[in-house]
């Protein structure tokens, strides 16, 4: 087999089959440096916000699933794993093993993306999202404790709790605890109180939670793309041995995408794990 | 005698048959099929040579409003707010779709593979798609454009480029963004390239300088580039949805969209000027016939270049509101880099020492960029300086800085480049009259243009306003009268280098008797460049001895004496006799 798709693999342009390989890899990880500086720009900036504004971040953070962000970790972590088993499959010659392990793969990382979409819609539906969405709901908490009608009285601290707690047992969708929570801590407190939690900061925090995870998520997509290459590729038998690194620069790829979430969910999910809620 | 004999036509033989052309890069197929879907890093670089030059004439006329308008202390042409988009187009097409990809993309994309001695890059696939990207990047831009432009400036600073700006930002911005990936890709074929595509014998201390300097660009291309990437990302999901990390009503930091921005766009002016510096190297050390002086040092400060460019980006941000101890440090820093441009230029004037200097249009395009460089590269000196930047800051002064070295310096060597390697890209002889008097005229056009702005910049014209007190306005109109000059002078080459294509008489392989393995293909190149991979068996710049980097010697080079060999210097602009003799210049 080796020797009759050997020309074939080596393209025209190389000498030599390894200085192709070498070449293919050497590109791969250029492109994984890139990859590691446009992510650096957003954890630089992530960095600078959380040091100005711990507060906010630990609260904003504390709001987000974390049961999800942990089963989507041992996805990702896992399918690592099993694609880097397809590389050896592909050495080895075992186009069944190769074409098993990258299903696995794809549908592990499949798998991981269905459960993100579930988290935005839960994310949608409490209207946790920065900008007009996230205004109109605070605005809506805020106008039920302190009413802007004078003839009514804004609620107690004690009232306030109620109102809050009534509000996270509600099973309406459109729960608004966390705004309720938000005015519940704030009560009473000025701006310049150093415990004040900034509802404009929760949005920072927001705007990193949805770019970052977006922008991973879209790196999710493109992995999933060339692991269905790869699966057709392998299915009609083009990937031969000798060619085993087309394998391996789609898993150096993947791999970077899981490393990256790596990061992410300490960053997003875990800045709040261990929030304590004072009123 | 008889070679004049026969070249005037008196001899009794009758001309020989011209033989038939062989295959080669532009004439093996001519459909626009074959061009658009080709792969050959040969015919890229045409299609990049093509769409930057469009873009290049679209930033001039952008350039040309600008210069206009300032004819008048309120405006000669154009209202304000067409003068803000005037300046902002002319800066987003000249840097992001002119400087940046104007020598990697087209020079780098043809001659990085011939002078390593290989057949294609590294990646011919990606480095096709990285043109489509750019022209899909360029197309963005282009619809900014039509719907009216940006008039943020270039640097985009928020909170007015995503909360202000009634312009249309978001195209504009995805055209830089879309651009930058065309970079990359094009970055990294060329690094994969320089690693693993090497001829046998070519180790690292025997590339010629071009590729060094390619190589650090590239290095940048890769790391600085992404950076943009992600910061625009930012900028447009602030501008479209009115939630972002910059918005200063909910506690962001358009600072720190400063810092991201320049974090790349300072290394950038590395990306633009690093790929002249090789150019310069090739051409100085061409034309004066000598070995180049100080190779190590050379190569090794475009890498020193590359590095400390990434540590110099906030003096752009001295009085941006930066801690005092941070400017003191980047201050510092920016006189740091300083240390490798000097060593680059004094080597360089090394070099010229005791040279057999020729002045065709490729050496007094090199010569200008040299002279200008480095009043571009002291007056930069002025701006590192703390004292002296919080008064120059945001003046002409600037404008008239980078201008010296992006356009004395990077077009310089653009153009350099352009006369260097035309023979070897078309097979043709441009006229060496016109060149020599093109390349003076943008040298004099680009002085008047620009000398007046360091001294209306020093009295305190701020930069990117449409008005001025009355008294500076002598300078802009002789700003504006040089400009005006710098224009004729760059349509000149267009011209000259066109009419070269039809009917320029034919240029031998090596008609500047050069030593890269370039020249020892035929001119234009075959379609596979080498018919069997070159042996390096020496240095990039063997003049000294007058062999080339397989060790064969050298053809007779442009004004060297000795006899000549028609046959060897068919298309050569000088007639065949003496003439050569008298414009040798021996130091």
């Amino acid at each position: 087999m080796a020797a009759s798709t050997h020309t074939s693999v080596l393209k025209h342009h190389f000498d030599r089959l390894d200085q192709q390989h070498a070449s293919e890899r050497l590109g791969m990880w250029m492109f994984l440096a890139t990859e590691v500086l446009f992510f650096s720009g957003l954890f630089g900036a992530y960095t600078v916000y959380r040091l100005y504004y711990p507060t906010e971040f630990e609260f904003a953070s504390s709001k987000l699933n974390r049961v999800i962000a942990t089963i989507n970790t041992l996805f990702l972590i896992t399918s690592s794993m099993t694609i880097t088993f397809g590389i050896r499959s592909a050495k080895l010659g075992d186009r069944s093993g190769l074409i098993r392990y990258l299903v696995l793969t794809l549908l592990l990382g499949t798998a991981f993306m269905v459960l993100k979409a579930f988290e935005y819609t839960a994310d949608y539906e409490e209207r946790y999202m920065p900008g007009t969405l996230f205004r109109s709901e605070y605005n809506a908490a805020f106008e039920a404790i302190f009413p802007t009608d004078p003839q009514q009285k804004p609620l107690s601290r004690e009232e306030a709790k109620l109102y809050f707690e009534k509000d996270a047992q509600s099973e309406h969708p459109k729960h608004q605890h966390w705004a309720a929570e938000l005015v519940l801590l704030n009560y009473r407190k000025s701006t310049a109180d150093p415990d004040y939690i900034d509802p404009g900061k929760v949005q920072l925090f927001l705007s990193f939670y949805y770019i970052m995870t977006g922008i991973h998520g879209i790196h999710i997509l493109a992995g999933l793309g060339c692991l269905i290459w790869l699966i057709i590729e392998a299915a009609r038998d083009a990937i031969p041995p000798e060619n085993y690194s087309t394998v391996e620069v789609v898993s150096l790829y993947w791999h970077l995408v899981d490393g990256i979430w790596l990061f992410l969910m300490p960053l997003l999910y875990l800045a709040g794990a261990g929030w304590v809620a004072t009123y | 005698m008889s070679a004049v004999l026969t070249r005037w036509g008196l001899s009794t033989t009758p001309p020989p048959e011209p033989p038939p052309a062989e295959p080669n890069y532009l004439n093996h197929n001519y459909s626009i099929w074959s061009w658009l879907f080709t792969t050959d890093h040969k015919r890229i670089g045409i299609l990049y040579l093509i769409s930057i030059t469009l873009f290049f004439v679209g930033g001039g006329i952008a350039a040309g409003v600008v210069r206009l308008n300032l004819l008048a202390p309120n405006g000669a042409i154009v209202t304000e707010d067409v003068y803000n988009r005037a300046f902002t187009a002319h800066g987003v097409l000249m840097l992001f779709f002119f400087l940046i990809p104007a020598v990697p993309a087209v020079f780098g994309n043809f001659f990085i593979p011939m002078m390593i001695g290989a057949k294609d890059l590294a990646f011919p696939k990606l480095n096709l798609a990285s043109w489509y990207v750019f022209m899909l990047g360029a197309a963005c831009a282009a619809w900014s454009v039509l719907v009216g432009g940006i008039d943020t400036g270039w640097t985009l600073y928020p909170p007015y480029s995503t909360r202000a700006s009634q312009a249309s930002v978001v195209p504009g911005v995805l055209g830089a963004f879309i651009a930058g990936f065309s970079s990359i890709m094009t970055g990294l074929n060329i690094m994969v390239t320089i690693h693993k595509m090497r001829a046998p014998g070519l180790t690292w201390n025997r590339l010629p300088l071009f590729v060094w300097a390619l190589y650090a660009t590239s290095l940048i291309q890769l790391l600085a580039t992404p950076v943009l990437g992600i910061t625009l990302v930012l900028l447009m999901v602030e501008r479209m949805w009115g939630v972002g990390i910059f918005d200063p009503s909910i506690g962001g930091d358009p600072v720190l969209f400063q810092h991201l921005f320049w974090f790349y766009s300072h290394p950038a002016v590395y990306i633009m000027i690093l790929p002249g510096m090789g150019v310069i190297s090739e051409v100085i050390t061409c034309f004066s016939r000598k070995n180049i002086f100080g190779y190590a040092a050379v190569a090794w400060s475009s890498v020193g270049i590359a590095v400390v460019g990434f540590l110099l980006w906030a003096h752009h941000m001295f009085v941006a509101g930066i801690s005092f101890y941070a400017a003191i440090l980047f201050s510092f820093l920016s006189m740091l880099v300083a240390v490798p441009s000097a060593i680059k230029v004094f080597n360089w004037t090394a070099t010229l020492y005791r040279g057999s200097i020729t002045f065709q249009a490729p050496m007094i395009f090199a010569l200008g960029f040299i002279f200008l460089f480095i009043i571009g590269g002291l007056t930069g000196l002025y701006l590192a300086t703390l004292g002296t930047d919080i008064h120059l800051h945001d003046t002409y002064f600037v404008v008239a800085h980078f201008h010296f070295v992006m356009v004395g310096g990077m077009v310089m060597a653009y153009f350099a480049a352009l006369h260097y390697w035309w023979p070897k890209m078309f097979g043709r002889m441009y006229s060496d009259w016109w060149s020599r008097l093109a390349a003076m005229i943008i040298i004099v056009g680009f002085f008047l243009t620009f000398i007046p702005q360091f001294i209306m910049g020093y009295h305190g014209m701020p930069r990117r306003y449409p008005n001025y007190p009355a008294n500076l306005q002598i300078l802009n109109v002789m700003s504006t009268a040089g400009g005006s000059i710098l224009g004729l002078g760059y349509l000149m080459p267009a011209i000259y280098l066109t009419l070269s294509l039809i009917n320029g008489p034919k240029a031998s392989s090596n008609p500047w008797s050069a030593t890269g393995l370039e020249w020892q293909t035929p001119s234009p190149p075959s379609i596979h460049n080498f018919e069997e991979t070159p042996i390096v068996v020496c240095g990039p710049y063997e003049y000294a001895i007058g062999v080339d980097q397989m060790g064969r010697p050298l053809p007779e080079g442009p004004g060297e004496g000795g006899p000549i060999d028609p046959a060897s210097h068919a298309g050569h602009p000088y007639p065949a006799g003496p003439v050569p003799k008298e414009t040798e210049v021996v130091g």
